[in-house]
């Protein structure tokens, strides 16, 4: 036992540096950052729990979709799709920017990453009103509706996230590249939603 | 054992035992504070007070219980009283209490950080108990929810809508608080730790917190997902469990087992953690086997996950999927019993302490034995489906829930609360209530092992008359167990009041977080925190590392002989 001690010791001085005193401070942006990721984690359980509900109930089901549903339009969701995913990369680019202390490339990317989103979920609303299928009219429609709305719920938030890290920075010029917390911890949860959508399109939509 | 610096004078004692103490005004507990040990306690407070409602509701179902017929409370109410004595039970009580209330207290202390890594959601996870748990009892007055503490459909949706709406809402909210202390705990523990402290020289609660809190942020999320399909069943007309709509209702009982089942784990982990502390200190020896108990928490945790339908045998689960589960069930014995039989060596030939916090500790590992083992008789198959919703079940759960998970619990506040208040706790009061308890548990539960096997089924208010002469020795047990604890409760409040001074370390312990002042300072520590032995090196001080030990042990000998008792 005393041989791991004395390794994660060395470890432990390595990673906080001699004579810093690293394990105290709640706002490290590190421990920020994972606490990011675990809030991640749970997130991406919820969605699995919900996709693996979706199979089931497609597996259980011996003609899918149920008679009577109507021919999905892929068009639509398809662009949005490409929208979302190539928002992300948009992201990425204001987070290199502020990286650089570029500021105001920081907020030409993230506004350009909110437009995005924003066209994103109008397409998803115009898709809803033109679907010619209710919530309850059955098993498809409904796990339809549940899991497309409980996703936009998700691109809502996220986009009100990317906002406040646009206000904050106009507001209070908030960020550098030694601070850029709140845009690092924004662009890790659109990834999230971007990759959640991926799966979600492929299983409701192609799959 | 590492040692971090060097002692300033040759007396330890006098060098860790800081003076200032922390004590907290008593409108801090009733604020938004962002002190882990203020959020601890009003946690622990605040679900003590649920686990005396949901203490309460049970007292009721008992005296419905008590003659075969139903002529204290109508079937309705009965239903009620049950779902939400076990919903407060286990979402108000022992899941907060454990994980919320010691983890929210200790992990910093005894990891030597200044507080949990985020302080705010901290305190925002605190303060969504009390509003879930007043909403959870609102739905009394709306025709409380009575599917069950599990809320099957068709059951739950066909029955009293709005008190199961109520329900659901309430553990979404306890669900969320739950997450967001999980998230909290994984990074304080991983990333918080104090310089020089390797994860194998944490205690082992908090290796226990660590594997209870990744099976909280795995597994705690899939209920959420089933409790918002189940809301849109109830309210919205969809049909996800409801077959004449194309819905299965076996989904939900997956999912909900998925979080369920690792929830038991969630509820002992932080108490197999407890007692992994507080018996080697009582018994003046080392833990045994420190990397088999720490390690055997994270394989619980894993195997919690993959587990779940062993309570759906009867769901029409095909025979050679209930075969894995049933293999996989068995063996989270091993773990479990690597726990059990580290605990008992470490008793062995210890200089025990029998007071209050010994007591429960032993009493813990007993009763937790005895509802481990009708948990492998209920784990194999053909005998499942035998005893499947009967009293054996309510026997087994209560051994393991009761039996375990209060014991520990109460283990932990007798042991802690001078750490807590400053004061030191009364140990006849605490006596009397280990006796008190441990004959109303056993008389209350020990029966329906028997009402089980001869198949009286649960959560029926009305039974046959041949087992109503059990029936009231359980009854008269549960009344037993009611009034068990007002010795605690006297207890509490007389010695936090006027209770004698407690010092940093009344218990000679090791662990960092009696290395402060009792109550602690506000950031725990005066200066920075200095480590100075392992955790459970109780009289190896000079043998292994050179490393004094506080002068009370340096002459105790250890690890030789049968049991002593002094």
């Amino acid at each position: 036992m005393q041989g791991t001690i004395d390794t994660s010791n060395a470890a432990i001085q390595a990673e906080h540096g001699a004579g810093t005193h690293g394990g105290h401070h709640g706002d490290h942006p590190d421990h920020r950052i994972f606490g990011i990721i675990m809030f991640l984690v749970a997130e991406s359980m919820i969605f699995l729990g919900l996709f693996a509900a979706y199979l089931t109930f497609r597996s259980v089901t011996p003609d899918w979709p149920p008679e009577g549903t109507p021919e999905m339009e892929l068009l639509l969701p398809g662009v949005n799709t490409i929208i979302l995913i190539s928002s992300s990369f948009v992201m990425n680019r204001g987070n290199a920017a502020i990286k650089k202390n570029d500021v105001k490339g920081l907020r030409f990317w993230f506004g350009l990453t909110a437009l995005m989103g924003a066209v994103f979920l109008v397409g998803q609303l115009y898709e809803y009103f033109h679907t010619g299928f209710g919530l309850a009219d059955n098993i498809f429609t409904s796990t339809f509706y549940v899991l497309t709305g409980f996703h936009g719920l998700h691109v809502t938030f996220g986009l009100l996230l990317i906002l406040a890290v646009l206000w904050k920075s106009l507001k209070a010029g908030h960020y550098s590249s030694e601070s850029h917390f709140g845009p690092e911890a924004a662009e890790l949860y659109w990834h999230f939603v971007d990759v959640v959508w991926i799966v979600l399109f492929t299983i409701l939509y192609l799959f | 054992m590492a040692q971090v610096t060097e002692p300033e004078t040759d007396n330890l004692g006098e060098t860790l035992a800081v003076e200032a103490g922390g004590h907290t005004p008593w409108r801090e507990y009733f604020s938004f504070s962002t002190d882990h040990k203020v959020i601890g306690i009003q946690y622990l407070v605040c679900t003590f007070i649920f686990y005396l409602i949901g203490g309460a509701l049970a007292t009721a179902v008992r005296t419905e219980l008590a003659t075969p017929d139903s002529d204290f409370v109508s079937r309705e109410l009965y239903n009620g009283l049950f779902t939400i004595h076990a919903t407060v039970m286990i979402f108000l009580w022992i899941v907060p209490a454990g994980t919320g209330a010691f983890g929210n207290y200790l992990i910093p202390l005894m990891i030597g950080a200044r507080d949990m890594a985020f302080p705010r959601l901290n305190a925002i996870a605190f303060w969504l108990i009390p509003p879930g748990g007043i909403l959870l009892l609102s739905s009394f007055f709306v025709g409380a929810a009575g599917a069950g503490w599990t809320s099957y459909p068709p059951l739950s949706t066909t029955g009293e809508k709005a008190g199961e709406f109520i329900w659901i809402l309430s553990v979404l909210i306890l669900g969320t608080s739950s997450i967001l202390g999980g998230i909290n705990f994984l990074t304080t523990i991983l990333k918080m730790r104090m310089p020089g402290m390797g994860l194998n020289d944490m205690p082992l609660f908090c290796w226990a917190m660590l594997a209870a809190s990744a099976l909280i942020l795995i597994s705690t999320p899939v209920l959420a997902g089933a409790l918002i399909l189940l809301a849109f069943d109830l309210i919205a007309g969809t049909a996800f469990f409801n077959p004449m709509g194309g819905g299965d209702p076996v989904v939900y009982q997956h999912m909900f087992w998925f979080y369920s089942h690792p929830a038991v784990y969630i509820m002992i982990l932080p108490i197999f953690g407890m007692i992994s502390d507080i018996l080697p200190v009582h018994a003046r020896k080392p833990i045994f086997g420190y990397q088999a108990i720490a390690y055997s928490s994270m394989a619980i945790s894993f195997l919690g996950l993959i587990v779940w339908a062993h309570h759906m045998f009867t769901s029409g689960t095909p025979g050679w999927l209930r075969m894995f589960f049933m293999v996989a069930t068995m063996i989270i014995a091993v773990p479990t019993g690597i726990k059990v039989f580290s605990w008992l060596a470490t008793v062995w030939g210890g200089k025990i302490r029998l007071n209050s916090a010994m007591l429960f500790g032993l009493g813990f590992v007993s009763m937790f034995v005895i509802g481990g083992l009708s948990g492998i008789m209920i784990a194999s198959v053909p005998f499942d489906i035998h005893v499947h919703d009967t009293y054996f079940i309510v026997a087994h759960l209560h051994y393991v829930l009761f039996g375990g998970s209060v014991f520990g619990l109460y283990a932990g506040i007798y042991h802690w609360f001078p750490k807590m208040t400053g004061r030191m706790m009364n140990e006849f009061l605490g006596k009397l209530h280990f006796v008190l308890t441990f004959i109303g548990f056993n008389l209350c539960f020990l029966p329906m092992h028997y009402l089980g096997l001869q198949g009286m089924p649960r959560r029926v208010a009305e039974y046959d008359p041949k087992f109503a002469t059990v029936n009231l020795i359980c009854t008269v047990g549960s009344y037993i167990l009611a009034v068990s604890t007002f010795p605690l409760i006297i207890n509490a409040v007389w010695s936090w009041i006027g209770g004698a001074k407690a010092s940093g370390n009344p218990w000679d312990a090791l662990t960092m977080e009696w290395q402060t002042a009792s109550p602690p300072p506000v950031e725990n520590f005066i200066g920075e925190p200095v480590r100075l032995t392992g955790p459970y090196d109780y009289g190896m001080g000079d043998r292994n590392s050179g490393i004094p030990m506080p002068e009370s042990q340096a002459n105790t000998p250890m690890l030789s002989g049968g049991p002593t008792v002094s």
